[in-house]
């Protein structure tokens, strides 16, 4: 009987844990309402579409070619990303350099992004810093996974 | 004629409110888990705080495939869900919303039937929603959801008990099982100053109608007989429209349930010192008031009421996680009794005294 009465004392206050919840949030979503700057919000919601969470610097998202002075692709197709990627879903194809500098550029660069996990790994093995995954983009739901296949010029782009 | 017209709008007003409580019920839970809840339903890109989510739902189920398995019962299959809508919809008509309101020369009481054992007929009627269960439970021809039923029948027959037991205290009080008669004698003053409210002079029967109530509406922390995701309830089987109409009788039995509790222990539609004529003070005062403006009173007080209980109800559903099934029997069978039971013999008691 105490015991059942210890019980009933800790359901009030779970409930009166909840209703200061519901009362503190509630008021200020009304100061919000009427238009009164408050510096903690009623709500830790962010409403997607319209609002966007900055990224994190080391976030890693769509990749990005960089290129040098002439607009040419920095890559030097040495196959380094190719071999690491765990999915296997960059292909290169490489093509001869007339510059003797150069030697070597990439004729193709594809990545299949519906098999791309976003590891990362590809920008860490590339010794000329070609490929950086800090483009931002965070978006790019299609609705072929043809469209998912992107090549030298949306990658540079 | 004027029956007539009362039913309208006592369903209108009960329609409206179940359809907003559907919405209550996901804001507030929202600002109670700090999120802001369903707010993007619009009408031409206008969206009041998502006031129009609940006719996006309705649309939404409407549209929706009405689908009843090949091996179910059909015509029962179908019928379930009209038992258990219907009797709890006509509980409603004997729940007093005011006292009387005086038009050219008629006095209409605000109460579609006064019936002189309108206590007894609420319990009923609640108590045979009870074959909504079984009926959905047992046509559905599926094993789980016969058990579902099984387990949603035991537990309303155990809380009916502690239900029945808890009022028998409130009845013994004001000797009257006609639910305008027990608002009318809520009205009078205890001591002087407080109004003979059924909390004042039952509190220990008020916490056990109110938790056997609570069980009687098979949400959260009762709500074994549906137990959407893990424990498979009742209405497995149902989709569309009819599964509608199961949610929509849950959400109209928080609003029976509130409405009994308000009429029982807090003073239904009394605003505390009104009387018919205006405000009378306990210091002495008074505040004559014109007949239509201490209706509006009356009818404002008890809707306020039944929203704060609205809104209790939602929150206890979303404070507690669900009782095992032996807690739960435990609770009713061994703790809400006994004390229903104590609560009968004290009143008793007190009252020989």
């Amino acid at each position: 009987m105490i015991e059942a009465l210890g019980y009933f004392i800790e359901i009030i206050r779970g409930s009166l844990i909840t209703a200061r919840h519901f009362v503190v949030n509630m008021a200020f979503h009304i100061l919000k309402l009427f238009g009164i700057k408050t510096k903690r919000k009623g709500a830790v919601t962010i409403q997607y579409p319209e609002q966007k969470k900055e990224l994190a610097s080391r976030h890693r998202s769509l990749h990005r070619l960089l290129t040098r002075e002439g607009g040419k692709p920095r890559c030097v197709a040495c196959m380094l990303c190719v071999t690491v990627c765990p999915s296997e879903c960059i292909y290169v194809e490489a093509a001869e350099d007339p510059d003797p500098e150069i030697q070597k550029y990439p004729a193709k660069f594809i990545i299949d992004l519906s098999r791309c996990c976003f590891c990362g790994f590809c920008v860490e093995a590339c010794p000329e810093d070609a490929i950086r995954m800090d483009s931002g983009q965070i978006e790019f739901a299609e609705y072929s996974r043809q469209d998912l296949i992107y090549d030298l010029n949306k990658l540079i782009g | 004629m004027i029956v007539i017209l009362k039913i309208i709008c006592a369903l209108i007003w009960f329609l409206t409110l179940t359809l907003y409580l559907t919405w209550l019920e996901r804001k507030e839970s929202a600002v109670i888990q700090d999120r802001i809840g369903a707010n993007r339903a619009s009408i031409f890109g206008i969206r009041v705080i998502g006031l129009f989510q609940p006719f996006a739902d309705a649309i939404k189920m409407i549209f929706k495939e009405d689908f009843a398995p090949a091996f179910s019962r059909k015509f029962l299959h179908t019928l379930a869900p009209f038992v258990s809508f219907f009797f709890v919809a006509i509980t409603i008509s004997a729940i007093p919303f005011g006292d009387f309101i005086r038009l050219g020369g008629r006095t209409i009481s605000l109460q579609i039937l006064d019936i002189n054992v309108g206590l007894l007929f609420i319990l009923a009627m609640l108590s045979l929603g009870i074959y909504g269960i079984i009926l959905s439970g047992w046509a559905s021809n599926n094993r789980f959801t016969l058990i579902g039923g099984l387990r949603g029948a035991a537990q309303l027959i155990s809380y009916e008990v502690a239900l029945g037991f808890s009022l028998i205290g409130l009845i013994m009080v004001y000797p009257s099982l006609r639910l305008s008669g027990i608002a009318q004698e809520q009205g009078e003053l205890l001591f002087g100053f407080l109004p003979k409210w059924g909390i004042f002079l039952q509190p220990l029967g008020f916490i056990i109608f109110f938790f056997a109530a609570l069980a009687e509406t098979k949400r959260v922390p009762f709500d074994l007989p549906e137990g959407e995701s893990e424990i498979i309830g009742f209405f497995t089987e149902y989709s569309g429209l009819k599964w509608g109409l199961f949610m929509m009788t849950d959400f109209m039995e928080i609003i029976v349930v509130s409405c009994l509790v308000i009429t029982l222990f807090f003073g239904a539609w009394q605003v505390p010192w009104l009387a018919s004529d205006g405000f009378h003070f306990p210091g002495g005062g008074q505040w004559m008031l014109p007949h239509w403006l201490v209706v509006i009173f009356q009818v404002a007080a008890f809707n306020i009421k039944v929203f704060f209980f609205c809104w209790l109800q939602i929150l206890i559903r979303w404070t507690y996680p669900r009782f095992r099934y032996d807690q739960l029997m435990n609770l009713g069978w061994k703790l809400l009794i006994p004390l229903s039971l104590v609560n009968i013999v004290g009143t008793g008691i007190v009252m020989s005294i």
